[in-house]
């Protein structure tokens, strides 16, 4: 959880027109609004303009925040919808994962059992390794993505993401655990091979 | 190999995030661990999914927002004046 969340804004000030104020609110929620954008975009230029509407839009928005939600909350679902408008109007193929059922009844089983969490950390966290992570977040199809974005790297709780993504907790949550066991399983395969590799040279 | 699971493996799997996030009520998580004492597969993927959740936590280098982005974001904003210093 980054300190952003404890940080409090001048709803006031910020309706008012307050530059200082809004200044402030800009640098406070820059980074995560420009890791969202960058990890559901995957590129900077991208993520620049999620970063730059999000903000443009809340400016002309402002009177219409009724304070219901945190301005966490609000930033985060107007950054959201501009990380997903923005992903559907740069798709000029079919994805294969728009046909993917997003919240069918069962989780796909794990399938590889290797237990490489007791790795040496430098090893868990070498530039290879944190490639294969990427790799496989990348390969995150979006609906599940966009919720193990904002519930695992942002932190922000189960509730807050549904109401960020207008879905319920319960579809949160099965959004969650299964972006989760996708990763375990990539990383699994990821790592397995790796330790098979090290035996090989080893032995 | 998913076929040694069984019934209490996929009622583990669906309860595992809210395990791993401490959400669950104290008599299913006795459960789950009575469960996980028994069997090993389930271990390794409680193991490594907390594993691979604390990898993703870890935060990496080039996502701060860069100096020239912020530039150019705070000028469309028309907010200049406010640019330096940083927060």
């Amino acid at each position: 959880m980054s300190e952003t969340q404890t940080q409090s804004f001048s709803i006031d000030a910020l309706r008012a027109g307050d530059r200082a104020e809004f200044a402030r609110l800009v640098d406070a929620y820059s980074a995560p609004i420009y890791r969202l954008g960058l990890k559901m975009l995957g590129n900077p230029q991208d993520a620049e303009d999620v970063l730059q509407n999000t903000f443009l839009n809340a400016l002309t928005h402002f009177a219409d925040f009724e304070g219901r939600s945190s301005i966490s909350t609000w930033l985060y679902r107007i950054a959201s919808n501009e990380a997903l408008m923005l992903l559907r109007r740069k798709k000029n193929t079919v994805n294969l994962d728009d046909f993917q059922p997003e919240d069918a009844e069962e989780t796909p089983l794990p399938e590889v059992f290797v237990d490489w969490s007791t790795m040496p950390e430098d090893e868990l966290l070498s530039g290879e390794s944190k490639k294969a992570l990427d790799t496989a977040v990348k390969k995150l199809p979006e609906a599940l993505r966009m919720v193990f974005l904002l519930r695992d790297i942002e932190g922000i709780s189960i509730r807050d993401t549904a109401e960020i993504l207008n879905l319920t907790e319960t579809n949160v949550k099965t959004r969650l655990l299964r972006a989760r066991m996708f990763l375990r399983e990539h990383l699994s395969t990821y790592y397995s091979e790796r330790l098979t590799r090290e035996e090989k040279k080893d032995g | 190999m998913a076929d040694h699971l069984h019934n209490n493996c996929q009622d583990l799997l669906g309860s595992l995030s809210e395990y791993i996030d401490g959400e669950l009520p104290a008599d299913l998580c006795h459960e789950i661990e009575k469960h996980l004492e028994g069997c090993e597969n389930c271990r390794v993927v409680l193991n490594t999914t907390k594993r691979t959740i604390d990898l993703v936590q870890v935060p990496m280098e080039e996502e701060a927002v860069p100096e020239d982005v912020r530039e150019r974001l705070f000028k469309r904003l028309q907010l200049d004046s406010y640019l330096h210093p940083k927060g």
